[in-house]
């Protein structure tokens, strides 16, 4: 029995109880039942999801003879790391420097904002709760790019063309919906009763907020963090239509200007491709049973 | 409002009544959100509507177009040409995709170590950004240092971002490559709900795999399936940065979607009025989706949950 699908089930804070008793019930029967099928196609995928990742990496890791001369997919006979010199002194700091602000920027607003709704909402009742409820289901449904054109006008009208907080207030505005509806679903999960209890000892529905439903939404926030986060860190067309200053790229866009600069130089491309997904491992790897399990919950209720 | 507070008092329960005040007071809270929404989502939603009648090279002054940019895109054979090509990409990426990481969902769902390591590779391609999976893949496909190469499959070595119809399979090969695991994670959570207890009743009757898959898995993962087919179908219609680095919409209009053909039309033809018009095309069509897909879940949800019981 794998430890690490354990603690999966265990940490999906969303799961109904009756739904997580039944699902590490399930966890516990399909103990090695042999699927020679399954596992030969869950290797095949594996090869196509890897190879390509394998050949990013190592590519980048070339010299240009050694790119020219050998096997694409041999490793490289003399590793050297110079691309990802040559791409540092790039402005690739510029670039990193702004997709922090600008993720940063619009996932704490996001969280915050989002974390408020969804709490009135679940907690609250009255037919403005419900309509705003309705409000945020409907919007998961619009494919938001579609609003563009209206934004950048709306950004010149504002002054704030060619900035980036010019990227961060739409960015706040199209993650809202999905974020209330995840943390929404959370929140629903915690028992009536220990809000009847933070109320009989005299808490405000603001104390119960920060106190009760922010600690025990902990794995929620969680989740939603990363996703955003993962958004925003990789968003191209918002800053390909409200910017323009080279000071004020962003890794995918930085990276696409990039490629056309050195598009002879493909193994320092592809170092700036690792570089920009560098920082979002790391979180990955930092918060990985976090986001699965608070995915998981999320979408497959 | 009133009517509720009259109904309470009425009750006669002061408790009843002040929990009820109480509640409704937490309306404020959701007002930085409905102003962040309503002002950059909504406000912009009936902006393009409003756009869509109007003259704007995207610098100048705007004025009023009538119905013009209706009719010269709604008479533009290109109109055609990318609502044509963005349903075919989404009927396809959703043929391709949904059963692979539906089998991919069920089988990473079991419990022994490897799986859950190969869950964890399988969540690679979610981290780079479409802009990196795009580049990423131009080099890979160079015919002399790409793939092809390496691998030793000559039949790789194709001109494939210079042949229509290679180009096109291209996009819906790299789409399922980055999304192919988000939906794989969805199953794999789908599949963990479904109660033990039916696959041994099933074993008892002595079914076999192939008819558990079938007559248990497939059934009980119905609202998983429509979940996860909801968000791939509305997700399609924004595949914009993937195909805008990959392709440019290419070769020709091969590749050009509706949201790359707005992005074209309003950002490098300088022609709002006409993208707007796309724009408006594209909330149609992401809502008429999402409505139908939704009526299908809510019909579907009551069954099989009377099913699973």
């Amino acid at each position: 029995m794998s430890t690490v699908l354990q603690s999966d089930s265990k940490t999906a804070p969303a799961t109904p109880p009756a739904h997580s008793t039944k699902a590490k019930q399930s966890l516990g029967s399909r103990v090695r039942r042999l699927n020679i099928p399954g596992g030969l196609g869950g290797w095949m995928w594996l090869a196509i999801i890897i190879v390509p990742i394998y050949y990013i990496v190592i590519t980048s890791l070339k010299t240009s003879e050694g790119y020219f001369g050998q096997n694409p997919l041999a490793l490289p006979a003399t590793p050297t790391l110079e691309n990802y010199q040559l791409v540092l002194e790039a402005n690739f700091s510029t670039y990193f420097m702004n997709s922090v602000i600008v993720t940063l920027g619009s996932v704490i607003p996001t969280v915050l904002i989002s974390f408020m709704a969804a709490f009135a909402i679940v907690r609250g009742r009255g037919r403005y709760l419900k309509f705003v409820n309705g409000m945020f289901l409907m919007g998961l449904a619009i494919p938001l790019q579609a609003t563009i054109i209206p934004i950048y006008l709306m950004i010149i009208r504002l002054n704030l063309y060619d900035s980036l907080l010019a990227i961060m207030l739409p960015s706040v505005a199209f993650a809202i919906p999905l974020t209330v509806l995840i943390l929404s679903n959370f929140i629903r999960d915690v028992p009536n009763e220990l809000f009847e209890s933070m109320r009989l000892d005299g808490c405000s529905d603001w104390q119960t907020m920060w106190r009760l439903a922010l600690p025990l939404t902990r794995p929620a926030i969680v989740t939603v963090a990363i996703y955003n986060g993962l958004h925003v860190w990789n968003g191209f067309l918002l800053p390909l239509v409200l910017t323009q200053s080279p000071g004020l790229r962003v890794l995918p866009l930085g990276l696409w200007t990039f490629q056309g600069e050195f598009s002879v130089n493909i193994p320092a491309v592809l170092a700036s491709v690792v570089l920009s997904t560098l920082p979002i491992l790391v979180i990955y790897v930092l918060g990985r049973r976090q986001l699965v399990s608070g995915l998981t919950a999320g979408f497959s209720k | 409002m009133s009517s509720t507070t009259a109904h309470r008092a009425a009750t006669g329960s002061r408790k009843i009544e002040q929990a009820g005040q109480q509640k409704s007071a937490l309306a404020w809270l959701t007002l930085p959100a409905v102003i962040f929404f309503v002002v950059f989502a909504l406000a912009p939603l009936v902006g393009v509507l409003v756009l869509s009648f109007a003259n704007w090279d995207g610098i100048g002054a705007i004025g009023a177009a009538g119905l013009e940019n209706w009719s010269s895109v709604l008479t533009d054979p290109g109109l055609y040409n990318a609502l044509g090509l963005t349903f075919l990409i989404m009927i396809v990426s959703w043929l391709v995709q949904t059963p692979i990481s539906l089998l991919l969902g069920v089988f990473t769902a079991g419990t022994q170590r490897y799986r859950a390591a190969l869950a964890v590779l399988y969540f690679l391609p979610l981290l780079l950004s479409s802009a990196a999976v795009a580049i990423a893949y131009k080099a890979l496909l160079d015919p002399n240092f790409g793939l092809a190469m390496g691998l030793g499959l000559p039949f790789l070595a194709q001109d494939w971002l210079g042949v229509p119809q290679l180009a096109l399979g291209l996009v819906i090969f790299v789409i399922a490559w980055q999304f192919v695991p988000f939906h794989t994670l969805i199953y794999q959570g789908g599949v963990r709900q479904i109660p033990k207890s039916l696959y041994e009743a099933a074993q008892i009757d002595g079914a076999g795999i192939l008819k558990q898959f079938f007559h248990i898995t497939l059934p009980q993962l119905k609202y998983t399936i429509i979940t996860s087919s909801t968000l791939m179908v509305v997700g399609s219609l924004t595949y914009f940065d993937l195909i805008f680095v990959l392709t440019g919409g290419g070769p020709g209009n091969s590749t050009r979607i509706l949201a790359l053909d707005m992005y074209l039309r309003g950002f490098r033809a300088n022609l709002m009025g006409p993208a707007s018009v796309i724009a408006v095309i594209l909330v149609v069509v992401g809502l008429v989706l999402a409505l139908f897909l939704q009526r299908l879940g809510g019909k579907d949800k009551q069954g099989s949950q009377l099913e699973g019981l």
